[in-house]
C-alpha cells in the first residue's frame, strides 16, 4: 500500500490547497484544520512552511494509545480510523508524536487516510505517494537479490 | 457558513466589549464590497471626520470566500485620511480564509481604546490585549512579536502597523500577514487613531459543504481551469511586474516623476531581471494555487568583516514602479532595499514613492531644498531615498507630514501642484492614456482596479468619450460584484458571470444567482452614494498638467479630450449615486 509523503515542502507556497482538498473531498468539510494533512508556517510567513501529517508510523502510538479500538493499524504504515467506535478522548491526537491528529471543538479527530487525493491539488508537487518502505524494502531486496 | 443573512461581530474599543450581529440583506448586498457599504450605513458617520472614535474599520468577507479556488480577499472600509470619505482596500493572505473560519462574514471595529492594543479574534475567543509596549515598533518586530503573543499559528491573520499609521499619516498602509496590505487610501491611520496595534484573526471553525456532487464538480472544473490554463501564467511565472518592460517599451511607463514614460535603463527593473536576479521563492494568498506573491531578498553587509543580514522583500509592478522607475532607481537590489523600508515604517509604496518622486522634482525646481527634505533628493539615489522614508514615515517634520497627507496637499503648500503624480490619490503605474487618467482620478477606491482604463487604452484608438464611460462604469460593476464575493480581481476571467452564477447556485445562492445583473447596479449604487454623501465631488477633481503633457506610443495626450472623458464619466457618478 502507497503512503502520503511530504518531500519537497520546500517548495510550498502555502496556499492551503492540498488541506483544503483534503478537508473536502475526504470528510465533506469546508476546513483548513479538519483535514489529514495541515500547513503551518515554521515560525512566521518567512521562513517558509511544513506539512503536519501522519508519517505512516507502523506501530502507530496512536493505535496503541486509542481505548476503543477505533484507530487500527494500517497495512504498509498509518492507521484506519472507525469513527463510530471513536469516544472523542483525544488519546490518539496526544498519543502522536508529531501532531499529526487533528481534533475538533467535538474532540472528533481528523488524520490521514493515505489516499492521495490532496496530491494533485498541490501546484508545486511537493507531496507524493510511495510504496511504504516495507513494501520498497521488500521490491528493493529482490532486484538486489534475485 | 452557507447563510442567507451576514454574521458579523462588532467589536467596541471603548467598551471593551463585542457583539455578534446578524443582518439580513444577503441577497441584495451579497458580501465584500457590498458589505462593507451596507455596514458602513449602519455603522459610519458620513458627516463626521474619519477621526471621529465613533466610525468604523470594517473588514468583509463574501458568500465564496473559501468555497471556491482565488476566492481569497477581504474588503476593509472606512472612512479615509486621505479624503475624509468612505472608502475600500482589499488584501489577500491569509485574511480571508481566517475570517470565514471565524465564522464571520465582517469584523466591525468601533471606538477607540485607551492605550494601544491588539485585538484578537476567533470562532471561539474575543482578546483585548495591551500592547503598548509594541507602539513605535515597526511592522517587521511587531509581526515578530504578535506570532508570539497569539495562538493559532498557520490558521491564523496577523494584521499590524507600523509608525505611520501610528501618527496617523494618510498613506499609511495595514500590513497583512508580512507580505500582503490594505495598502492604499490610510487604512493604517484609522488603525492608529483607534490605537489599534495589530489584529490577529484565528480561523478555528469549520463548516459542512452542500450535499451531492454539483459543488464538488463544480470546484474541479473551476480548479482546472486556474491551473491547466494559460490563464494564470502571467501572474505565476514573472508576476506583474512582466509589465514594466512592456509600458516600457510602449513608453507608457511613468519614470522620473513622469517626466519621461520610458527609461533606457530599465533593464535593470524588468520583471525578467527580478526573476532572474533578486527572486527567492513564491508564495500563495491562502486558497489559491497560482502563487502571485513573489519575494525577492536584500542582503546587506553591515560591518567591515563579512557580516550580512538578509530580508525578503514582496516585489509587484506597482512597487518597482513607484520605487523604481519613478525614483529613478534602476538597480533590482536597490528597488528591493526602498520597498523594505516603506514596509517597516508601514506606508502605502505607491503612495510613498510617487510622493517621494514630486519631492525630488520640487527639490531640483527649487521649490523646497534640504531645510524641508532633511536628506538630498536625487533620482537614482536609493540610499537617500531609504532615509526620506524612514522621515516620511516618522512624520518627521512639517514638511514630511504634509506630504504624509497627499502629494497635492504638500503641493498645495509649496508649489508644484503641476506635476504632482496624483490621479485621486497618487498614481498607479501606467502612463497608458486618457481613459486610465480618468479611471483612477475618479473611481471609487482610486485604484487601477476599479475599472480597467490602462487595458481601454491600449485597445482603442477611436476616441469616442461615450463608448469610453460607458465602459469604465459597466467595468466598475463586474468588478464590484467580483469583489463582493470576494474574488481576487486576476481571477477576472475565469469568474464570468455565468460561472459565478454556477457556484452561487452550487452553494444555493440562487436568488444572488439569478439577479447578479441588479445587484451589481445596487452596489455600484451604494457605494458611490456613500462616498458621496461624505463629501466626493467627481466634478472638482483635478488631473495635474502633468498628465496632458505627455506622450506615450499613442502620441500626446489629447487634453480636450481627457477633459470630456473627466466630465462625463463624474456625471455619471452623479447620476448614479443619486439614484434611490
Amino acid at each position: 500500500m502507497k503512503i502520503l509523503t511530504t518531500p519537497r515542502m520546500e517548495r510550498c507556497i502555502g496556499c492551503n490547497s492540498c488541506s483544503l482538498a483534503c478537508a473536502r473531498l475526504v470528510h465533506g468539510r469546508l476546513s483548513w484544520l479538519a483535514a489529514g494533512i495541515r500547513i503551518m508556517s515554521t515560525g512566521g510567513l518567512s521562513t517558509g512552511f511544513d506539512a503536519r501529517s501522519c508519517l505512516a508510523c507502523d506501530p502507530a502510538p496512536c493505535v496503541e494509545a486509542c481505548p476503543t479500538g477505533a484507530y487500527s493499524q494500517r497495512k504498509g504504515g498509518g492507521v484506519v480510523v472507525k469513527k463510530n467506535l471513536c469516544i472523542r478522548c483525544g488519546d490518539c491526537a496526544h498519543a502522536c508524536p508529531v501532531d499529526a491528529v487533528y481534533l475538533d471543538n467535538t474532540g472528533e479527530p481528523y488524520v490521514c487516510i493515505h489516499c492521495g487525493r490532496c496530491v494533485p491539488f498541490c501546484p508545486h508537487d511537493c507531496l507524493e505517494m510511495i510504496a511504504s518502505s516495507k513494501e520498497s524494502s521488500a521490491e528493493d531486496a529482490e532486484e538486489v537479490f534475485p | 457558513m452557507i447563510r442567507d443573512h451576514f454574521r458579523a461581530l462588532v467589536v467596541d474599543l471603548s467598551a471593551r466589549k463585542g457583539k455578534i450581529t446578524t443582518h439580513d440583506g444577503r441577497d441584495e448586498v451579497v458580501g465584500g464590497s457590498g458589505l462593507a457599504a451596507f455596514l458602513f450605513d449602519r455603522y459610519g458617520h458620513t458627516d463626521r471626520s474619519w477621526q471621529d472614535p465613533d466610525q468604523p474599520l470594517i473588514f468583509a468577507i463574501g458568500p465564496l470566500t473559501g468555497y471556491f479556488p482565488l476566492m481569497s480577499k477581504t474588503v476593509c472600509a472606512f472612512k479615509s485620511p486621505y479624503h475624509d470619505q468612505y472608502a475600500e482596500s482589499h488584501a489577500g493572505g491569509r485574511s480571508a480564509l481566517s475570517l470565514k473560519f471565524a465564522n464571520l462574514d465582517a469584523l466591525v471595529i468601533v471606538g477607540k481604546a485607551p492605550t494601544p492594543v491588539c485585538l484578537a479574534v476567533g470562532a471561539h475567543h474575543l482578546d483585548i490585549q495591551d500592547v503598548h509596549f509594541l507602539w513605535g515598533k515597526n511592522v517587521k518586530s511587531t509581526g515578530k512579536q504578535l506570532r508570539r503573543m497569539f495562538p493559532g499559528s498557520g490558521h491564523r491573520s496577523i494584521l499590524r502597523i507600523g509608525p505611520a499609521g501610528e501618527i496617523g499619516t494618510a498613506m499609511a498602509g495595514i500590513n497583512v500577514d508580512t507580505y500582503r496590505h490594505f495598502g492604499r487610501l490610510g487604512g493604517g491611520a484609522v488603525m492608529g487613531v483607534k490605537n489599534i496595534k495589530g489584529i490577529v484573526i484565528e480561523g478555528d471553525d469549520m463548516f459542512e459543504l452542500p450535499a451531492g456532487k454539483e459543488y464538488q464538480k463544480l470546484f474541479q472544473n473551476v480548479y482546472d481551469q486556474l491551473t491547466t490554463t494559460d490563464m494564470m501564467k502571467k501572474y505565476h511565472d514573472l508576476g506583474t511586474p512582466a509589465n514594466i518592460a512592456v509600458l516600457n517599451d510602449l513608453k507608457a511607463l511613468p519614470c522620473r516623476n513622469l517626466q519621461q514614460t520610458s527609461d533606457p535603463q530599465i533593464k535593470g527593473i524588468t520583471g525578467e531581471t527580478f526573476a532572474e536576479e533578486t527572486l527567492l521563492r513564491n508564495q500563495a494568498c491562502s486558497g489559491c494555487p497560482i502563487g502571485c506573491i513573489h519575494l525577492g531578498y536584500v542582503r546587506e553587509r553591515f560591518h567591515k568583516d563579512h557580516r550580512y543580514y538578509f530580508s525578503q522583500v514582496s516585489y509587484d509592478h506597482e512597487p518597482i514602479f513607484a520605487t523604481g522607475a519613478m525614483l529613478g532607481v534602476t538597480h533590482g537590489f536597490a528597488v528591493l532595499g526602498i520597498i523594505d523600508e516603506i514596509e517597516e515604517m508601514g506606508l502605502d509604496v505607491m503612495s510613498a514613492g510617487v510622493a517621494l518622486a514630486w519631492a525630488t522634482e520640487a527639490t531640483e525646481n527649487g521649490i523646497i531644498s534640504d531645510k524641508e527634505t532633511i536628506v538630498s533628493l536625487r533620482f537614482g539615489d536609493a540610499k537617500i531615498y531609504r532615509q526620506a522614508v524612514r522621515h516620511l514615515g516618522n512624520g518627521a517634520n512639517d514638511f514630511y507630514r504634509r506630504l504624509g497627507a497627499g502629494t497635492l496637499r504638500a503641493a498645495g503648500h509649496y508649489g508644484g501642484a503641476d506635476y504632482a503624480c496624483v490621479l485621486g490619490q497618487e498614481m498607479a503605474g501606467y502612463a497608458t492614456g486618457e481613459a486610465f487618467y480618468t479611471a483612477q482620478s475618479l473611481g471609487f477606491r482610486h485604484s487601477h482596479l476599479d475599472s480597467g482604463g490602462y487595458s481601454y487604452d491600449q485597445k482603442h484608438d477611436k476616441k469616442d468619450v461615450r463608448k469610453a464611460v460607458d465602459f469604465l462604469i459597466a467595468d466598475e460593476q463586474d468588478r464590484a460584484l467580483l469583489t463582493s464575493m470576494v474574488a481576487c480581481l486576476f481571477a477576472r476571467k475565469v469568474y464570468t458571470p455565468t460561472h459565478l452564477a454556477e457556484c452561487l447556485n452550487s452553494l444555493g445562492y440562487t436568488a444572488i444567482a439569478d439577479n447578479l445583473e441588479t445587484i451589481k447596479q445596487q452596489i455600484q449604487q451604494k457605494r458611490w452614494q456613500l462616498r458621496l454623501a461624505s463629501g466626493y465631488q467627481p466634478e472638482a477633481v483635478v488631473i495635474p498638467r502633468r498628465f496632458t503633457e505627455l506622450t506615450n506610443w499613442k502620441g500626446k495626450t489629447d487634453g480636450d479630450y481627457l477633459k470630456a472623458l473627466k466630465n462625463a464619466y463624474a456625471q455619471y457618478i452623479k447620476i448614479i449615486g443619486a439614484r434611490a
